[in-house]
């Protein structure tokens, strides 16, 4: 039997001895699989970011105190305590990481990709930012400065991309589409 | 603790492997697992989010390499609920044969005698939130330069090895949140300053760092002291 056929057969067990202590229930995992599937992802760090594109003062906002700027899109699932966002120039490259555990901006984000968490880029990121950054397709010009940013406490952090070329004039939702979770988390530069 | 969990700057882990149009939860056991763990921490079993997060420091090495987020999840679920007596291990072994399972498998979870191996308090739950106000005022301020503790940590800590011992500038103050060091232990929540302290790739890694690299931890007061150069 494969590693994650026990593991699921242990999960399950562990779930039906709660489930009968009345701890736990199945609609509750329904539930949540249904609120990460549809309701919390990055579409809700692309509202952020779109609309930080369309109107500077918002992004002044953002930048400066991001958990107030997001106050009022009050979106569900995944509490952050302290939102800081940092913003992507030709000059400065921003990234994020967790390197204890794998702390994410759930609300903002959803939850993380597998590789966020996996030992490889909780190692090498912030020892070789640059070097994963281009397996990833970003090739940054040495003159760039590269700034990690390992969430070791209830702070969380979220990229400002840079706005891509060609995308003058389109409405805040057209913006919002071409805004990807990867260019969030500071591996991916949008064109 | 010094585990296999503080992975940063570790060598040996291969490239970043990536997955195109990755769900949420590839498995329902992954769901069933995230929820769990949420019920526990609303049933105040798990007291707070500092203790679970050593609970999963705790787990088999090997199992935390190769058992995924949701596994090591598992292995931190089942510590807990086997210290706080919730289940058994008899209980859960049995259940696991019952549905064709074997306990002969690597298993994750590795549950101490007592709920805290560090310490005698009773685990009491944390209030909502780790944002806290305090009298003490801060140490430090942006632009100071300090030194983090060196050494070894028994316990929890949020101190990552490789930023152990190394200069750095305060370059935001976050005023005070809930100490996980002594949190995770039941020893309360002890609200410490926090600080975003930045760490230049030289300092950290010298000569392997890569121009013009800068990584920045959030770190609270206790894990600094003040610097000079004088």
């Amino acid at each position: 039997m494969s590693e994650t056929t026990e593991q699921a057969i242990r999960a399950e067990a562990i779930e039906l001895l709660l489930r009968e202590k009345g701890l736990v229930s199945e609609a509750q995992i329904d539930g949540i699989i249904q609120q990460y599937n549809a309701r919390t992802g990055p579409l809700n760090g692309a509202y952020l970011v779109a609309r930080a594109w369309a109107d500077a003062a918002f992004k002044a906002a953002l930048l400066q105190d991001g958990t107030r700027a997001m106050e009022p899109f009050n979106f569900s699932g995944g509490e952050v305590q302290k939102l800081v966002v940092k913003e992507n120039t030709p000059q400065t490259h921003n990234l994020v990481v967790c390197t204890l555990c794998s702390c994410y901006p759930w609300a903002v984000l959803g939850l993380p990709p597998r590789w966020y968490k996996d030992p490889a880029y909780r190692s090498r990121v912030v020892k070789e930012p640059r070097k994963v950054l281009g397996e990833f397709g970003v090739n940054l010009p040495d003159s760039s400065l590269v700034k990690v940013w390992d969430s070791s406490a209830e702070i969380r952090y979220m990229v400002l991309p840079q706005r891509p070329s060609g995308s003058e004039g389109m409405s805040e939702a057209e913006l919002a589409e071409l805004v990807t979770r990867d260019s969030m988390i500071g591996v991916e530069l949008l064109d | 603790m010094d585990g296999i969990h503080d992975f940063g700057g570790a060598s040996g882990y291969g490239p970043v492997v990536r997955e195109s149009h990755e769900p949420a939860f590839h498995e329902r056991w992954e769901a069933g697992v995230f929820t769990m763990v949420n019920a526990l921490m609303a049933a105040d079993i798990c007291h707070n989010v500092d203790q679970f997060r050593h609970a999963v420091e705790r787990i088999n090495s090997q199992a935390y390499l190769e058992h995924g987020y949701y596994g090591r999840w598992l292995g931190g679920l089942e510590n807990l609920l086997i210290e706080a007596a919730i289940l058994s291990q008899k209980d859960i072994e049995e259940k696991v044969s019952s549905l064709g399972g074997n306990n002969v498998a690597l298993i994750a979870a590795q549950p101490a005698a007592s709920p805290d191996v560090f310490s005698d308090a009773v685990l009491r739950a944390s209030g909502p939130g780790a944002f806290r106000k305090i009298v003490s005022s801060a140490s430090f301020r942006s632009g100071d330069w300090v030194k983090t503790l060196d050494g070894i940590v028994p316990g929890h800590t949020r101190l990552p090895a490789y930023a152990r011992g190394k200069k750095g500038q305060i370059v935001e103050s976050h005023a005070a949140w809930v100490y996980p060091d002594s949190n995770a232990h039941g020893l309360g929540e002890q609200p410490q300053h926090l600080y975003t302290v930045a760490f230049s790739g030289a300092q950290l890694w010298g000569d392997e760092a890569e121009p013009d690299t800068f990584t920045h931890l959030d770190l609270f007061e206790p894990y600094l002291v003040a610097f000079s150069d004088e």
